[in-house]
């Protein structure tokens, strides 16, 4: 029972990640009609921000959070009015190939200035140490996973759901052209929820480190997984991709605790399952 | 006589809005009939609904007497019914020829084979031709869609939609985007069609509808407002107030 | 675009033939060349004439490799049988797959030729007792092809047969894009809002060259693992799916002679710059995908039938 419930911790921290990759590519999806494959570089970006700082600078862990999702939300930015918004417009073939282009660029580019190994973090003791929750001892880096994503979702929400900003990209996601009508700027609005979707993936990216581990294969490791998000919390939506987020990280969990000779392909037999049933994902919404 | 297409209580809604509610609509065999309201009245969704691009709501829908109303919309186009779009939607990539041997080999059911070349398929070639040549098109037989002007390629619009030989025809506005000494020869091409085939089509240019339509229908927030022979439609004080009015109150502004 | 459709064939042949000759020390990588162009035109009838992407093929191409592989090991040595099974048996899994690849929107055929792919990389992983997991497959060999020719250490039979095999596969394919149900396929690619509207059965069309193209895709997998004498995981992994877009897209997805020279092109530099560094060859061949976008859109044989046009003066 004990082990069960920290089997579970475990798939609600890994949900909560999953979660931080996969909104920036819900939203962008949503809102500009962009399949970004490469969106878990910027996740990637922001691990290895938070590595370098970490053990090259001494800076505390907490710092690197911070640093981590801004540095990668600026160069969301810069690379989004550079060079994607180009994209947007284009067919979905050319979609996939740039971002598939992009995604390895990336990785090469941290093959070539870290290396090919795994990046050691070291955490600092108070997350290392083992906490008793609900009777139970749980590392201490999964509640604060478990926290800090409940967090980061409650502000995203608020964000989305109660601020200006926030009205005008669910505007700009119902219907783009009436958003223009009414003198929404579409173009500004496309760069900062881009670097927005960054920041966060960056910041998943940092916190990522010590829990799933850092190598120049990241962006493509957990696309599968992040598209499953994205597909069945339906695009666009905060509160749909944290459902789903959560779920897939349980589920996924779960399963390589209780049948650890299949577990790794559970969640593909499931989203095979999902496909026969609702081929256009769960939430229905064509994207 | 049955009529060539029929609908009873056709409704259409998108959540809580009603893009078309409660339509029966008759159209003849060989009728020239306009479907005619303001912007926003609901023509292209009753158009869709016909045709079979969106499912309808609620209602049914007969093609010569037969219904259709759950059939998808290339079940449709074999039982008949075809249709032009209000916005081009041609194969702009491939020739203008090919784009309509194309509707002739889909029809023919020949686009399973795949052991002989289509462009050595002589009938095909020569049905397309014919088609092409009805469209004043044979001398782009062999360019791209998407090199020709914009006045031919609402004719290829057209063209593709006679190769899969249609009963009834929904023509959605074929003149939109062209300047108006091109929409005249559209129009003209249009009203060339044999006699037989039923045509039902919307349109925006008044001029162009009194001349050319037997019958008109006037659709208003998704409804039929009344329907009619161009004269009496004309002499109608409701349809000048929504739409003949409000036209004018668009011109002045 | 007709003109190099048919004008590019025969030359093609009569430079692979030329290497023969020209370079016999490099028998080898010329028949992975081969085997490539075959993979590379089977995913393009998807990519380049239907217009849809698939981001698991390999998943076929891996079924195929094995299928020769598990043959060979179980006695049946007919390089040939091997070849016409796995054939069958990728076709075969393609056509169960249609169901749920064909459906959706494109977000979710992303999602679920990706997820295939990761399924079956882990299935072949975990089956051991068939696939020999991690390890691969080699402890098996192959007959002589059609009882006549043996395989030799120099590749010279594996050359010949490997081309004639793509021979076969171009010609094939040639044939079919340039058929009704060819057409039906640009059809889809150009505009698939119309197709229903003159009365297309779009579904039956992609699964029918879904089907096709995975089956032709596993008879390139066969021939990589009878003529290398080893099957293993990388045959079926992601990695292997991006490729076989990228010599697709470069070398000009939709042209038959444009994607094979785009894949011989392809894996050429692969075997020359990867022999140097494996990550200055990911991080130039990202950079080249995403330009490759804004310039030189249809690849080689884009650009090749961008002057012609340019030439005969339309656009």
């Amino acid at each position: 029972m004990s082990g069960l419930i920290s089997i579970l911790a475990d798939g609600i921290a890994y949900g909560m990640l999953l979660f931080l990759f996969s909104i920036g590519l819900s939203v962008t999806l949503g809102l500009m009609r962009f399949i970004n494959l490469a969106h878990g570089a910027f996740a990637m970006c922001g691990g290895y921000v938070a590595v370098v700082l970490l053990n090259g600078f001494g800076v505390p862990f907490l710092l690197t959070l911070p640093a981590a999702a801004v540095v990668t939300g600026l160069i969301g930015v810069v690379l989004e009015r550079s060079v994607i918004r180009h994209v947007y417009p284009m067919p979905e073939l050319q979609q996939v190939l740039f971002s598939i282009g992009l995604a390895f660029a990336a990785g090469a580019v941290a093959n070539i200035l870290f290396g090919p190994q795994q990046q050691p973090m070291l955490l600092p003791d108070w997350l290392t140490a083992r906490v008793g929750f609900l009777g139970v001892g749980i590392t201490g880096y999964r509640l604060f996973l478990v926290l800090f994503g409940l967090v980061a979702a409650g502000l995203l929400m608020a964000l989305f759901n109660f601020t200006l900003f926030g009205a005008r990209v669910r505007a700009a996601v119902d219907d783009r052209r009436a958003a223009e009508g009414i003198g929404i700027n579409v173009d500004r609005l496309f760069a900062l929820t881009f670097g927005l979707g960054a920041a966060f993936a960056g910041l998943g990216g940092a916190l990522a480190v010590g829990f799933l581990g850092l190598d120049p294969t990241f962006p493509f490791k957990y696309l599968v997984l992040v598209l499953m998000v994205v597909a069945i919390g339906g695009p666009g939506s905060i509160g749909g991709s944290f459902a789903a987020a959560i779920a897939i990280g349980a589920i996924d969990a779960l399963f390589k605790y209780l049948v650890p000779e299949v577990g790794n392909y559970v969640i593909y037999a499931l989203l095979v399952l999902m496909m026969i049933f609702f081929p256009r994902g769960l939430a229905g919404r064509a994207a | 006589m049955t009529p060539a297409i029929e609908t009873e209580g056709l409704t259409l809604r998108y959540g809580h809005f009603t893009a078309v509610g409660d339509v029966s609509l008759r159209v003849e065999a060989g009728a020239r009939h306009a479907l005619i309201g303001p912007n926003g009245a609901g023509k292209t969704s009753l158009v869709h609904a016909l045709t079979g691009n969106v499912p309808a709501t609620a209602g049914r829908i007969r093609v010569a007497g037969q219904d259709v109303t759950v059939l998808s919309q290339a079940e449709r186009v074999r039982r008949g019914l075809a249709r032009t779009f209000q916005i081009n939607q041609l194969f702009r990539g491939l020739t203008v020829i090919e784009n309509v041997s194309l509707a002739i080999l889909e029809r023919e059911r020949k686009t399973r084979q795949f052991w002989r070349s289509f462009a050595a398929d002589r009938a095909v070639a020569e049905e397309a031709r014919e088609h092409l040549s009805f469209a004043h098109l044979e001398e782009m037989a062999d360019r791209p869609v998407r090199s020709l002007p914009y006045g031919s390629q609402r004719l290829v619009e057209i063209a593709i939609a006679l190769a899969t030989r249609p009963r009834v025809l929904v023509l959605d506005e074929p003149a939109a985007g062209v300047p108006a000494a091109q929409s005249e020869s559209i129009f003209e091409r249009i009203n060339a069609l044999p006699r037989d085939l039923t045509l039902l089509f919307v349109e925006h240019d008044m001029g162009l509808v009194f001349r050319f339509a037997e019958r008109i229908t006037v659709l208003v927030g998704g409804r039929i407002m009344t329907e009619g022979t161009p004269a009496e439609i004309q002499a109608d004080e409701r349809v000048r107030e929504v739409y003949l009015g409000r036209r004018g109150h668009h011109g002045a502004a | 675009m007709r003109l190099i459709r048919i004008g590019a064939g025969l030359p093609l042949l009569l430079a692979a033939v030329a290497s023969f000759f020209l370079f016999p020390e490099y028998l080898s990588l010329l028949n992975t060349l081969f085997i490539l162009a075959i993979f590379a035109l089977a995913y393009d009838l998807l990519q380049g004439h239907a217009g849809v992407v698939s981001l698991g093929h390999a998943v076929f191409f891996g079924m195929g490799a094995y299928t020769a592989a598990v043959l060979a090991a179980h006695g049946v040595t007919e390089p040939v049988v091997g070849l016409l099974a796995a054939l069958l048996l990728s076709g075969l899994l393609a056509l169960l797959l249609t169901r749920i690849v064909v459906v959706g929107n494109d977000l979710t055929r992303l999602l679920v030729t990706l997820g295939i792919g990761f399924l079956m990389l882990e299935a072949a992983n975990q089956a051991r007792w068939l696939t020999g997991g991690a390890d691969g497959m080699s402890d098996f060999t192959m007959g002589p092809v059609l009882g006549l020719f043996r395989f030799d250490f120099a590749g010279e039979t594996a050359f010949w047969y490997s081309l004639a095999a793509l021979v076969l596969v171009y010609a094939f394919l040639w044939r079919l894009t340039t058929s009704p149900f060819g057409l039906a396929l640009r059809g889809i690619r150009e505009n698939v809002r119309r197709m229903p509207a003159i009365g297309a059965p779009v579904r039956r069309h992609l699964a029918t060259a879904y089907t096709i193209s995975g089956g032709i895709a596993g008879l390139a997998g066969a021939l990589l693992a009878q003529t290398s004498n080893f099957a293993s995981l990388d045959m079926l992994g992601f990695e292997r799916s991006a490729e076989v877009m990228m010599m697709a897209t470069l070398g000009g997805t939709g042209s038959i002679p444009g994607v094979v020279l785009g894949a011989v092109g392809f894996s050429y530099l692969k075997d020359a710059l990867s022999a140097m560094s494996p990550k200055y060859w990911h991080l130039g061949i990202g950079l080249v995908l995403m330009l490759s976008v804004f310039v030189l859109r249809g690849g080689i044989a884009g650009g090749v039938s961008a002057l012609l046009r340019r030439l005969r003066g339309w656009e």
